[in-house]
């Protein structure tokens, strides 16, 4: 199978299972408390690991520098996403700081 | 009774007020699908494949890091495997919908659960507390978020490759952007914070000293572990 074929179905069916398992069996078997808990810090752990390299890593070295304009939008971008917790404000925010910071530094 | 009653006297009204409620999700997909759909492109999918993509595995986060995988050139394993990790979270929204739909049959909860995503699940989960799940409702609900973010990837493909410079519009910042605002709604305690701040800084160090793609899940594993322990000992148990 066509490489991108094989990740788009391949993906299409490992997107699936997590949605669908708990959903569909877990009425037959109820999940132990601890392991619950566990689950409820797994999605602010996985969004901080996927965020933070993107805008700490410049290419495979860490760049803190104010040359880093992925940084640098990332603080107005936060501040929209506390106050207004809205994706729409956020991404358009974000995307706003990224052509601002561009047309300031160069 | 009078549930009942209200039930089947106001049944079509259901499908306009899943409809209505799904228009903050539409919103929010248009731009980052659309997004999805230039960046699909740029990493060299057709709009057919770009399109099929948002339609079989509707996951924004995943689809982002499959085609900026593609574009790196990885390989379709490590690919998969990185989108089963990014969207393994979905496993707890599944797990928190137990209650609200054990009525119905597994025919309908095995479609419900394929239109679990991070958005949808937040508009159900709040209708939950004030109605009793309504077929009609959650399917143009669901049907409305999806369709929306297929169609908002289709234009994205169909127009991306007119756009020259994407880094100049900033669209590439869509995907930590987008991060950021679902990371921001997951914070619902300081220890949710320690949690997120302790992942974010394992998962750059990980990715620096070169652990491959497996700083997302390890630095998630431990970060999640961390959270537990501190919950543990600060509860006195």
């Amino acid at each position: 199978m066509d490489y991108i074929w094989q990740i788009i179905l391949g993906a299409a069916v490992v997107t699936y299972i997590p949605r669908m398992i708990p959903l569909v069996l877990g009425s037959k078997k109820e999940l132990p408390d601890i392991v619950l808990q566990w689950l409820t810090f797994v999605p602010p752990a996985v969004l901080a690991a996927l965020l933070a390299p993107s805008l700490l890593l410049n290419g495979n070295s860490i760049d803190v520098s104010l040359s880093n304009t992925y940084l640098l939008a990332a603080v107005p971008t936060f501040f929209v996403a506390i106050i207004w917790r809205s994706m729409v404000f956020t991404v358009i925010a974000g995307m706003a700081s990224i052509v601002l910071l561009g047309l300031l530094l160069y | 009774m009078a549930q009942i009653e209200k039930c089947e006297v106001k049944q079509h009204n259901y499908v306009s007020e899943g409809m209505f409620a799904a228009l903050p999700i539409v919103l929010g997909y248009l731009p980052v699908g659309f997004a999805y759909g230039v960046l699909a492109r740029e990493a060299g999918l057709s709009i057919f494949e770009t399109v099929m993509m948002s339609l079989l595995v509707y996951a924004g986060s995943g689809q982002f890091i499959a085609v900026g995988m593609i574009t790196a050139s990885s390989s379709a394993p490590a690919i998969i495997f990185t989108v089963f990790l990014v969207n393994l979270r979905h496993l707890l929204m599944s797990a928190s919908f137990i209650p609200h739909l054990k009525g119905f049959s597994t025919k309908v909860l095995a479609l419900l659960s394929y239109e679990i995503t991070d958005e949808t699940y937040a508009v159900a989960i709040s209708h939950f507390q004030r109605n009793k799940a309504n077929l009609k409702y959650h399917a143009a609900l669901n049907m409305t978020a999806h369709i929306s973010w297929a169609i908002a990837g289709f234009f994205g493909g169909l127009f991306g490759n007119l756009i020259t410079n994407p880094e100049g519009l900033g669209i590439n910042f869509a995907l930590p952007a987008m991060f950021i605002a679902l990371l921001v709604m997951q914070v619902k305690s300081k220890l949710t914070i320690v949690v997120a701040i302790s992942a974010g800084i394992l998962s750059v160090l990980m990715k620096f000293y070169a652990v491959g793609n497996w700083n997302i899940i390890l630095a998630t594993v431990i970060a999640a572990t961390l959270g537990v322990g501190i919950k543990w000992i600060t509860s006195g148990k």
